[in-house]
């Protein structure tokens, strides 16, 4: 370092030095083969010619129309939807009834907490197997509970008290509830047991019920973080291929858009088509966030 | 009663319930997984419903470990994980050490990029990796797979540590400076000898997203047996009809079981970090 810097000029400089490296791996594998990608979706590429399409190749719509058109990618955008949706809203109650559950003291509380961190820690590829053995119509030990054995997971209609029910969406969507409940519980329960004591103690005594403090004391502290879960499962679920994949393979109804990505690239080699529905996905994904934080951000910051 | 008593009543009755539902539920799967993996394909096949082996067989176990190849596997996952682990807090501590300590030129955007990264659908991002690993011939190895793992988790390592990083004193620090510390001689004897359970907590997270991805390693690996990890291997096993599912549960089991030990071993650690993370945010 030469003599004539600053110690603010110096720090700046070792701050960059220090910091290039994450930006160096963060810039090459992601953002690159982001705006790579992005030209991907304009091309007509498949792997055998990807070699003669250049930076400046033919750039063409014909992805985005081809796409659109194919009536299995809208179904698979309302697939996606729903499990979403789904996924996200029950994970987050069940989560939230863990916490509220676990929240004072018990005996064998150590052993609960840490048996429903499992289904969150353990890896997708084994939870995934054990729900495809645990619901075998076969020999699933689910179905010699019930009296008529149920293809959860290949039957894309079924019948349950008279009305018609998508089963295997539905099971895909209870693994979802099942495997992230544990990711909303943990950040519910660190901030119920933050939550000022004074509060409840107060409404106790004025005489507030049990219910009355629930609503009107512990829920208004918790909006926030719940605000905050959603946006969160909400992106990850929407964009998740795992789960579906390993499930069900897409089949019986479950079609994610997720997963038609990944089987234009590999099955039928379309990576423009594939790139193009990726990016598709990417695209609606902002809608629902900028239109969430338009609804529920603004009002967020008002009450403070 | 009062509607406070009847209440309260209830809750006591409800609340018992509420947690033997969620232990059961999230218990039971993974008493099953290891029940089965003891189990002989006959048995299950004979008597679905039973919830305890009539004979325990280890058999399993050396049919998916040798025969299956899962020790190959897991020798891969090992690589795999240790690598990412060793690289990514490398990366990471410099550049947490940056964000927490350093003035320089666009250090509040750092959070965007972290933000963009944690938040970023990893299918995108397959697309063009998988055409580029194609085209470089790197697909089927182990190295290309350990750059996107280090890709993904890095920035969330970089946000982890500062976190904690700014709980160190400064006075600390500037002491050392006055013995005669350069700026990584600071890092390297106060600051991270200060840091450990930050440290294990980023190094275990940095492993638990290693040993646990599924995506890119399929997209990556899955012509190469020799190659696959323990996710994708149990993942393309578990189509086949040859193999009794018995096995491959104990091969749920050797992919699960050192997760969770790793997990609990440091479980205050890693919730503490994502939730004090997640609490700024």
């Amino acid at each position: 370092m030469s003599r004539g810097r600053t110690l603010r000029e110096q720090e700046g400089r070792a701050g960059l030095a220090l910091i290039s490296p994450t930006l160096v791996i963060t810039l090459v594998v992601v953002v690159l083969p982001l705006l790579w990608a992005i030209m991907l979706a304009f091309q007509d590429v498949r792997l055998i010619n990807i070699r003669q399409a250049g930076l400046f190749g033919n750039y063409t719509l014909e992805n985005f129309t081809y796409v659109i058109s194919e009536p299995g990618f809208w179904s698979a955008l309302v697939n996606t939807l729903v499990y979403t949706v789904a996924g996200t809203a029950l994970s987050i109650v069940i989560g939230l009834v863990a916490a509220l559950a676990l929240r004072d003291r018990f005996r064998l509380r150590t052993l609960v907490r840490a048996s429903i961190l499992i289904p969150y820690v353990a890896p997708v590829v084994a939870v995934a197997f054990l729900w495809e053995t645990m619901l075998n119509p076969q020999y699933g030990i689910v179905n010699s509970w019930l009296d008529e054995p149920i293809a959860f997971l290949t039957q894309a209609r079924g019948t349950f008290l008279g009305l018609e029910v998508p089963v295997a969406l539905l099971t895909v969507i209870a693994f979802e509830a099942w495997r992230y409940f544990p990711f909303a519980f943990l950040f519910l329960l660190a901030r119920l047991q933050a939550l000022p004591a004074e509060l409840d103690e107060a409404a106790v005594v004025d005489g507030a019920t049990p219910t009355q403090r629930f609503r009107y004391v512990i829920m208004p502290q918790l909006w926030r973080i719940i605000a905050l879960l959603s946006v969160l499962r909400f992106v990850f679920t929407f964009t998740k291929f795992d789960d579906v994949y390993l499930l069900t393979g897409g089949g019986a109804g479950t079609e994610v858009v997720s997963v038609r990505v990944y089987n234009f690239l590999t099955a039928r080699d379309d990576i423009g088509a594939s790139a193009a529905q990726a990016i598709v996905l990417a695209v609606v994904l902002v809608v629902f966030l900028v239109l969430y934080l338009r609804f529920f951000g603004g009002g967020e910051r008002e009450q403070g | 009663m009062s509607r406070d008593r009847f209440e309260r009543a209830l809750l006591k009755v409800l609340r018992p319930l509420v947690i033997l539902f969620l232990f059961v539920i999230t218990a039971f799967p993974f008493y099953y997984m290891v029940m089965l993996s003891f189990r002989d394909i006959q048995e299950l096949i004979l008597d679905p419903g039973s919830l305890w082996p009539a004979t325990f067989t280890l058999d399993t176990y050396a049919n998916v470990l040798d025969r299956q190849g899962f020790l190959i596997f897991m020798r891969n996952s090992a690589i795999v994980a240790v690598a990412s682990v060793a690289v990514t807090l490398l990366i990471s501590i410099p550049g947490a050490y940056a964000v927490a300590r350093l003035r320089f030129f666009g250090r509040r955007q750092v959070h965007f990029l972290f933000l963009a990264v944690y938040l970023f659908p990893a299918i995108v991002l397959a697309i063009p990796l998988f055409v580029l690993f194609t085209m470089l011939g790197l697909r089927g190895s182990l190295v290309g797979l350990i750059l996107v793992y280090i890709a993904q988790t890095v920035p969330v390592t970089v946000y982890m540590l500062r976190n904690y990083f700014e709980t160190v004193p400064q006075s600390v620090e500037e002491a050392a400076a006055i013995d005669g510390c350069t700026r990584l001689s600071t890092i390297w004897r106060v600051v991270l000898p200060l840091s450990k359970p930050a440290l294990m907590a980023t190094g275990l997270y940095a492993f638990m997203i290693a040993w646990n991805e599924f995506l890119f390693a399929l997209l990556f690996l899955v012509e190469r047996r020799e190659s696959w990890t323990v996710s994708l291997g149990l993942s393309q096993l578990a189509g086949s009809i040859e193999i009794p599912t018995t096995v491959l549960m104990a091969g749920s089991v050797v992919l699960t079981l050192p997760i969770v030990i790793v997990f609990f071993a440091s479980e205050r650690l890693l919730t503490e970090g994502l939730t004090a993370g997640a609490e700024k945010g």
